[in-house]
Parts: C-alpha cells; sequence; structure tokens
C-alpha cells in the first residue's frame, strides 16, 4: 500500500441528466440564502422548471446517442436502457408535478408555527411562504433519479435517502388540515427510516456474504460462495423489506393511506407517480440483477406479496370515505399488479424483455394517471380548503361535467376499462405473466381488478348519479398550470389508451438490452 | 369502400357532433338523422353482400398494435351482418321512441343521445370484429355508455342497477381477458387475428379452461340461467329506448360470442360442454317463464321473458345441428324486434301512467286501442305465434335441437306454453276489463309513436311470413361455422313432427 489511490473516473456526460438536477437544487438552496423573499418565488420556478426540462432533454440526448453497454463511475450506477427510460417518465412527472405545486395555496406559510396559534395567524398576515419547497423538490427528483440507476447497494442507499429526507418534510407542509399532515410526515419519517435501516442492515448481511456491494458481484457470488447461506437469505430479505416498503407493497403498505391523505396535494401526486416509478426501478434492478441467480427463493415471496398487496389495496379502499386515502389504496393495489410483472420472469431473454417493457409501460400510463387525478383533487374546494370527504362530491358531474367527467375518466383508466392507458398496462403485464407461467396470479389480478373496479365506479356513481348536496363543494377555476396538468394527463391516458405503439416501442428498445451488468 | 369503418365513424362523428349542438331539440333532429344515414349506409352495405360468397366480407384489416399483435380487423359473415342490421334499425326507432326520456330527469339529454350513438358504432364494431382482441375491447367498452344511459337516465333503482350491470359483465369480461392472454400466449402465432387462431388450440384440456373463460363472460352477458340477475334490475331501472339496446342488441353479444368463439375456437371443449350448457338453457327456459308470470313490474316481467328466451338461443346454439343454428341467429334478431316493442310500447304506457306496475293499470285498450293493440301483437310475436316472426326462429331452434337432443327439446316446449301463460296474462291485466279510473284519460299512440311502433310491428308481420332472406344470409355462415366445429346434422331417425305451438 504506498500511497497511490487511485481517482475514480466518472463518466460526467452519462451522469450529466442528475447532475443537472442535483446543480439546480443546489442553485435554489443559495437563493433561499441570498435572494430577498420577493424574489424567491419568481425564480425558484423557471429554474426548477428549466433543470427538469435540461435533464430530460439530455436523458433523450443519451437515449438517442446510444446506450452504454457497460455501469458508469466504477460500476456504481447504470445508465442502461430501463435507467434512461425511468428517468424519462420521472422527469416528466416531476415536472407536471412542479406546475401543481406553482399554485403555492397548498403549502403552509410558515411550518414551524404550531397550528391555531398566534404565530400562524401572523404568518398569514406576511403572507409567508416557504420557497424551499422548490429546492427539497429538486433534491427528491435527484433521488429518484439514482435510486434505479444505483448499480450497488451503497450508491442504491444513499440515493434512497436523498429521495425520502426531503419528502418526509414536504409531506408535513400543507396549509390546511395541518395536524394531520405534520401526523403524515412524522410516521412516514419513522417508518421510512425503519425500512431504511432494514435495507441498510440488508446490504451490510449480503456484503458479508458476498464481499461486494455491487450488484454484478452479488450475483456472481451466488454461484460460488458456500456455507454463508443464512447471511444471504437475511440479507436479501431485509433488501427486500425496505425496498418493498417503498412502493408500498403489503404488509408495509400501512403508511401510504396516512402520508397521501396529509401531505400536501401535489407533493402526494409526485409520491404516488415519481417515486413508485423509481422505487420499482430499483426493485426491479436489485432483484433481476443483483439476485437473479435466486430468483428460485425470492420469486415464491413475492408472489405472496403480490396477491397480498392486490387483495388488501383492493378490498381496503372500498370501505375509504377520504378520496385522498381511496387513491392511496388504489395505488396500493396497482403496486401489487405491477408487482406481477417483477414476477413474470421467465428463461430467455425474449421473455423478460416483454415483462420489463409491459412494466415500464404501465409506469408511464399509471403515473400520469394518478397526477391528473390528483391535479383534479385540488380543484374541488370546500370552505376549509380540498372537498376531501367522498360524500361532497356527490352530484359533481351536474355542477361541473367537464371536470367530474375527466375525473371519472381517470377513474376509468384505473379501473383498466379498454381504451384507456390502463387497459393497455394491465395487459401488457398480464399477458408477460401468462407467457411465463404465472397464470394463477394472472386470475387473482383479474378479481382484484374487478374489486377494483367496484370502488372506482363508486365514485362515478357519486358524481353521476347522485344529487348534488345544497352546500356542495365549489370547483376552482383552475390556474394555467393546473389546468395544463390535467390536460396533459388525460391526453395521455387517451393516447396511451387508443394508441399505444409508439410508447410500447420505446419500452421495448429501452428493455431490449436488459439492465447492464 | 370501408364499408365497416364508415359505418362507426358516422356513429362516432355524430355523437361528438350532437354534444356540440346548443340546443336540445336540434340535437335530437340530428342524432335522428346520424342513425339514419347509418341505416341507410347499412342497407347499401347489406344489398352488396353476396351469401354465398367469401366467409367474411367488407374486410378491412390494419395493424394497430404490432407489440401485441393485435389489428384492426373488421368484416361481417352472414350472423354478424343480420346482428349489425338489427343493431342500427333498433337505433333511430329507439332514438325517436326517447324523444321525451331524457328531459324526465333534469339531465343532459345531448349527453343521452350522445352516447345512444357512441353505442351504436361499438355495437357495429363487437359484431363486425375479426380481431378477437378488438372483440375484447368493444365487447367491455360498451359496457360504459349503456353503464350511463342507465344509472344516469333510469328510474329510482338506477345507480344500483347500473353498478350491478358494470360489475357484473365486468367480472365477466375479465376472467375473459385471462382466457384471450392465454390463447395468444398458448397459440404462439403472434396474432390476434380470429381467422389465425381458429384450429391452433389442439389439447382439449387446454381448450376446455379458454372456453369457460369466454364462455362465462358470455353466459353472464347473454345472460344465461344462473348468471342472470343482473339483467331484470338493469333492463327495469334503465329509460325504455336504453332497455331494448340492453336486451335487443347487448345481450346478444353474450349469444353470439357463443357462436363465433366458443364453437369456432373450441370445437372439442364446445361439445365436451354441450350437455351442461343444454341444461342450464332448459332451466333457464323454464325458469324465466315461470318467475316472469310472477312478476308485478312490466319492465321486470319482460326482462324474465328474455331470460327465458336467451336459454333457446343458448340451445340452439349448442345443438349444433344447422337447423338450431340458424333458428337461433334468427332469434336473435326477432327476438331484437319483438322484445323491443314489447319494451317500446309498455314504456310508452309508463309514461303515460307513471307507473311500471300492473296492478295500476285495467282495460287500457278501451281508452288507447291502438296502443293496446300493437302490444298485443309484439306479444304475440314473442309468444311465437305462427304467422309472427319469432315463431319461425323458436320452431327452427325446437326442431333443430330435437333431431339431437329429444328430452331437452320436448321440456323446453314447455316454455312455449308457459309463454302464452306470462303474455296473455299481463295483457288481459293490463288492457282487458273495467277500465282503472287512473287511466281513464290516457292519450292513445300520438304520431311520433306511432312511427316507432309501425316498422317493429311490420318487421314482425314481415319476417314472420317471409323470413327466406334472412335465413339465405345466416345458413351458409351457420353451415361454415358448424363445418369447423366438424358435426354433420343427424339423419332424422323418424319424421320429426313438432308438438306444442
Amino acid at each position: 500500500m504506498n500511497g497511490t489511490i487511485q481517482a475514480p473516473s466518472i463518466e460526467y456526460a452519462l451522469l450529466a441528466p442528475v447532475l443537472v438536477v442535483f446543480g439546480a437544487a443546489i442553485v435554489g438552496v443559495l437563493v433561499e440564502a441570498f435572494a430577498p423573499r420577493y424574489l424567491r418565488s419568481a425564480i425558484h420556478l423557471p429554474l426548477t422548471l428549466l433543470s427538469l426540462a435540461g435533464a430530460f432533454a439530455l436523458a433523450v440526448w443519451q437515449a438517442v446517442k446510444g446506450v452504454p453497454t457497460k455501469p458508469a463511475a466504477m460500476g456504481a450506477v447504470a445508465v442502461d436502457g430501463p435507467a434512461l427510460f425511468i428517468w424519462g417518465t420521472i422527469l416528466i412527472l416531476a415536472f407536471v408535478s412542479v406546475l401543481l405545486i406553482k399554485d403555492e395555496e397548498h403549502f403552509v406559510g410558515s411550518a414551524a408555527a404550531v397550528p391555531g396559534s398566534a404565530e400562524e395567524e401572523q404568518s398569514l398576515v406576511e403572507r409567508a411562504a416557504h420557497t424551499e419547497v422548490y429546492p427539497l423538490l429538486l433534491f427528491a427528483v435527484g433521488g429518484m433519479l439514482l435510486f434505479p440507476a444505483a448499480n450497488d447497494l451503497l450508491v442504491a442507499f444513499v440515493a434512497l435517502e436523498v429521495m425520502s429526507l426531503p419528502l418526509y418534510l414536504l409531506c408535513g407542509l400543507a396549509r390546511r388540515r395541518r395536524l394531520l399532515s405534520q401526523e403524515a410526515a412524522v410516521k412516514y419519517f419513522l417508518l421510512g427510516a425503519f425500512s431504511s435501516a432494514f435495507f441498510l442492515y440488508g446490504t451490510a448481511l449480503i456484503y458479508g456474504y458476498a464481499g461486494s456491494v455491487d450488484l454484478a458481484k452479488i450475483n456472481q457470488a451466488l454461484g460460488s460462495v458456500g456455507g454463508q447461506d443464512t447471511l444471504l437469505y437475511i440479507g436479501a430479505a431485509m433488501l427486500g423489506v425496505g425496498l418493498l416498503f417503498k412502493i408500498g407493497a403489503a404488509p408495509f403498505q400501512s403508511w401510504k393511506p396516512d402520508v397521501y391523505q396529509g401531505s400536501p396535494t401535489p407533493i402526494t401526486a409526485l409520491m404516488a407517480s415519481g417515486t413508485l416509478v423509481a422505487a420499482f426501478g430499483a426493485l426491479l434492478r436489485v432483484f433481476w440483477v443483483g439476485l437473479g441467480g435466486l430468483d428460485w427463493d425470492w420469486r415464491p415471496v413475492l408472489y405472496g406479496v403480490a396477491i397480498l398487496t392486490m387483495v388488501v389495496g383492493a378490498v381496503l379502499a372500498i370501505t375509504q370515505t377520504d378520496i385522498k386515502r381511496m387513491l392511496a389504496y388504489s395505488s396500493i393495489a396497482h403496486g401489487g399488479f405491477l408487482l406481477i410483472g417483477v414476477i413474470a420472469t421467465g428463461h430467455t431473454q425474449a421473455e423478460n424483455t416483454s415483462a420489463l417493457s409491459g412494466l415500464l409501460f404501465y409506469l408511464v400510463a399509471y403515473g400520469f394517471t394518478t397526477v391528473g387525478a390528483f391535479a383534479i383533487v385540488t380543484m374541488v374546494r370546500d370552505a376549509g380548503g380540498e372537498a376531501w370527504h367522498l360524500s361532497r362530491w356527490a352530484g359533481l358531474g351536474k355542477r361541473s361535467p367537464l371536470l367530474a367527467g375527466t375525473f371519472a375518466f381517470f377513474l376509468l383508466a384505473f379501473a383498466g376499462i379498454p381504451l384507456t392507458s390502463g387497459f393497455f398496462g394491465k395487459y401488457a403485464i398480464f399477458q408477460a405473466a401468462v407467457a411465463n407461467g404465472a397464470t394463477p396470479l394472472v386470475i387473482i389480478g383479474v378479481v382484484a381488478s374487478a374489486v377494483a373496479a367496484f370502488f372506482y365506479v363508486r365514485v362515478i356513481v357519486l358524481m353521476f348519479f347522485s344529487d348534488p348536496a345544497a352546500d356542495g363543494p365549489s370547483v376552482v377555476l383552475p390556474s394555467r398550470g393546473t389546468a395544463a396538468v390535467v390536460g396533459i394527463a388525460a391526453l395521455a391516458t387517451v393516447v396511451l389508451g387508443v394508441y399505444p405503439q409508439p410508447v410500447l416501442d420505446l419500452a421495448h428498445t429501452a428493455a431490449q438490452s436488459l439492465f447492464v451488468r | 369502400m370501408p364499408w365497416l369503418s364508415t359505418l362507426m365513424g358516422v356513429s362516432v362523428l355524430g355523437a361528438l357532433g350532437v354534444t356540440l349542438v346548443r340546443n336540445d331539440k336540434l340535437a335530437k333532429q340530428f342524432t335522428l338523422v346520424v342513425s339514419l344515414i347509418v341505416l341507410a349506409l347499412t342497407v347499401a352495405m347489406a344489398v352488396q353482400f353476396s351469401p354465398n360468397g367469401d366467409k367474411f366480407q367488407f374486410a378491412e384489416t390494419y395493424d394497430w398494435i404490432p407489440a401485441f399483435g393485435v389489428h384492426y380487423g373488421v368484416a361481417v359473415d352472414g350472423i354478424a351482418l343480420v346482428l349489425i342490421l338489427l343493431s342500427v334499425i333498433l337505433v333511430p326507432i329507439v332514438v325517436l321512441a326517447s324523444w321525451h326520456d331524457a328531459e324526465a330527469g333534469k339531465r343532459s339529454v345531448r349527453t343521452y343521445f350522445s352516447l345512444l350513438l357512441v353505442l351504436e358504432a361499438m355495437m357495429i364494431g363487437v359484431f363486425a370484429a375479426t380481431d378477437v382482441f378488438l372483440f375484447y375491447v368493444f365487447f367491455e367498452a360498451m359496457l360504459i355508455p349503456m353503464y350511463f344511459m342507465i344509472g344516469s337516465y333510469g328510474g329510482a333503482q338506477r345507480s344500483y342497477a347500473a353498478v350491478k350491470f358494470l360489475l357484473y359483465s365486468l367480472f365477466g369480461g375479465l376472467l375473459m381477458l385471462v382466457a384471450v392472454i392465454a390463447l395468444y400466449s398458448i397459440a404462439g402465432k403472434g396474432t390476434f387475428m380470429f381467422s389465425d387462431l381458429v384450429g391452433t388450440i389442439q389439447d382439449v384440456t387446454t381448450q376446455k379452461w379458454l372456453f369457460l373463460g369466454f364462455f362465462i363472460a358470455f353466459a353472464i352477458k347473454a345472460p344465461l340461467w344462473p348468471f342472470h340477475t343482473w339483467l331484470p334490475d338493469a333492463a327495469a331501472q334503465a329509460p325504455a329506448g336504453a332497455a331494448v339496446l340492453l336486451v335487443g342488441v347487448l345481450d346478444k353479444v353474450g349469444t353470439y360470442g357463443m357462436l363465433r368463439f366458443c364453437l369456432e375456437l373450441f370445437p372439442d371443449a364446445a361439445k365436451f360442454f354441450t350437455p351442461l350448457v343444454i341444461t342450464l338453457s332448459v332451466i333457464g327456459i323454464v325458469y324465466g317463464a315461470i318467475v316472469a308470470i310472477g312478476q308485478t313490474d312490466m319492465k321486470r316481467l319482460i326482462a324474465y321473458t328474455s331470460v327465458s328466451h336467451f336459454g333457446f338461443i343458448a340451445m340452439g346454439v349448442f345443438a349444433m345441428t344447422t337447423s338450431a343454428g340458424s333458428g337461433a341467429t334468427l332469434y336473435m334478431v326477432n327476438h331484437g324486434f319483438s322484445t323491443g316493442a314489447l319494451f317500446l310500447i309498455a314504456g310508452f304506457l309508463i309514461y303515460r301512467r307513471g307507473s311500471q306496475f300492473i296492478a295500476d293499470y285495467g282495460g287500457v285498450q278501451k281508452v288507447a286501442p291502438i296502443l293496446a293493440g300493437t302490444f298485443l301483437v309484439a306479444g304475440l310475436s314473442s309468444l311465437s305465434l305462427p304467422g309472427l316472426s319469432t315463431f319461425v326462429s323458436e320452431f327452427m331452434v325446437l326442431t333443430g335441437t330435437y333431431q339431437r337432443y329429444v328430452v331437452p327439446a320436448v321440456i323446453a316446449t314447455v316454455g312455449v306454453i308457459l309463454a302464452a301463460i306470462y303474455i296473455l296474462w299481463m295483457y288481459q291485466r293490463t288492457m282487458n276489463g273495467p277500465t282503472a279510473e287512473s287511466v281513464k284519460s290516457l292519450p292513445d299512440l300520438n304520431a311520433r309513436e306511432k312511427w316507432v311502433v309501425a316498422p317493429l310491428v311490420a318487421l314482425l308481420l314481415v319476417f314472420g311470413f317471409y323470413p327466406k332472406p334472412l335465413l339465405d344470409v345466416i345458413n351458409p355462415a351457420v353451415k361454415d361455422t358448424l363445418s369447423s366445429v366438424s358435426v354433420t346434422d343427424p339423419k332424422p331417425a323418424v319424421p320429426v313432427a313438432q308438438e306444442g305451438q
């Protein structure tokens, strides 16, 4: 050991999309520190949007230029087809979510003021605003980009934390129902920290087994290292717990309804779309690349988890009376459907490609519809903020048919009715699963879809077939940002439902080479 | 000329157009014109159909989603053609009949008529689809407009009925989806085109599973006993016009699916399950008829008679003789007209008096003779009086079934007798006897309503005496279907004289 440490070679160009987002986040922090208060918002918004758009452009450029066949940054980050596709998806969804955030009605003026106190009054009078929301969001998005691309477990852990910590904070910043919001933040933080600890401990145990945290090396070790199986199994299980927590799979789903309910709705939209996409990307990479040789062991477990997740999500959603909680359970159920795609691996590359491309398509379809649905939730308001109770939505179809019609359309897409994007998402995954011999799982999947259809339809019944309450909620005239979000989401849901071929091709191309090792 | 796409395109554009019209009355007239244009186009297409030409005619096939092997493929054979004709004839009649239906609920009139035209496009699509996936898409998607028509414009229990209808059908459809996917995977052809998939599944066990996936969906849709419970609710709560399309056309998708997909794709399984299906059909025939007799609500009564009639149709499909198969197809058409007429005239009556209950009526014949008279004609057709169209088809189904399955055919004839009871007893209670106080001032059919009823009665009479044009179109298609199931008609052991007519 004579003193020379090799400087790591970093492919900055490959990592540029992530670096742009992180860079913009840091600039955002500087803006917070130095720009006068009245200017901050005006600087943040273009900065955030531009950086996301720029990162997207860079990601597209990478994909066009040719996808690298080797992991970057000394094997720590894999910028491959699936990663680029996921990046593109996350960046678009984040961009759209920022348009929702722009409407600052959603965030508290002063998060530190005790709800109901004089300080809170004061902050309202002063029209205080937490413009930190923007850099926090950028950090979270940066983490989301890194997480599914992380090719070793430590980078994955760092990415997980970078993604989660800002989200814990953002959850607690709701302007209305502040106690609920703070409760959500604390719950999310405690449970999230717990699950991160699981992930880290799992990493340590796997390192003990394989002697490396690099996913490819772990997979090599699966065949060659003997006698350490306890370490391997416990480690793999703990990694699984950490990852399944993030996607909200049962039995680790209990945070989702609370957090989705309490968070400011734009943040819920970001979590329900971006975080889910990122977490599925990471789950796929860890299980397919790192633990691919162990699939005989994890597949039955994920089989059970998928069934449980679908059933829990679909059944518990029926009893919900809060629109955001209902959408949270719906998101859990969709997590279960997506897990079918994780399990639907086969023996040939073509089979795996079809499963992976189906999953990627589903994520895009679901992400857009979700953001659109939450955008509509922000528009239906009562005196005390959003009209969260489902009964308040009664008769909305009469009062504002366009809004209710669009929401009904999103719900039908969630339910997977043909000619919506949700149908082809489900179809793609189910088809891959049937082709790879998971037909029983698909049958449970369709039964769960039928149950899920019930509660989506129930909302449609409320909106269209019930008479409106006398003092029903008002529908605010959407800001241009919100209107754009709803428009984009509806357009994506229609186009992906009627002519999905281009996106399917894109997903197929991205999935062609599978993950690099 | 891409006939079928044009038909659907005109309907869809019409639906969009209706939403843009600002005036309700104009919207109705516009819908009527669009539906008449579609009818005219369909007739123009139908006369070019050559019954002994290719099996599928007016075919159009384009790639839709190559990644999944899905095509936009439409074409018609004789069976599909007559069902499309049925649909497009019923739509303008329903439009005219529903002139005031949508106004009762203070809901958007334009939306109702727009949904009607969307539904028309999907009805054409579902019968014309030659790609199994496309068929599935229409099969599921057409639930949505009907769901809104029942839920928004129906009776007091409308949202319950609409949800029950949607969930039953959706559940069946999802089971079918699994079978569709499995069919694609196992066939391994990389395509969903029906003609490429026929004969690809050889293994009998696989056939049985896939058959069940398709069959349950169709049995719910048709509906066959014991999957029928949604129908009385949905039909009774739907506005009369929507009920006509629901029972007259949408439910035919189920029996059509059995004939087209269950039989041709899974011939061995179909033969295996035939005893079961025949049994269910016979139970349905008798059960539907008996329950219909006990109904106090006119619309529910008509819905239950349909359960009985769908038993006949399913029995005819699975008897697998040319006569029964052609009879069943003809039955699908005739049932659409006769039940459609019953629903619409009952609807007129209900609109006047504001009650669906038989007990609230009596002696209507004296105050509204035309209404009563046409109701009687429709009813007599429904109970298969010779000379009216349903008789021909019911007779063909029974004789065709008798060639192969004697006992079920004999039991099924009981349904014919029961039909006489439920129809005539309802007629007697509502139309005959002393005129009830509440119906004394009931007006007779007005000009619009006469225009609704006249074509239906005419069709019932024409096809009763001269069903040949329909049978000429249907027969070759049914023969072709049965030959792909590789069954031949049994030789009649004795000349059969069917009793009970």
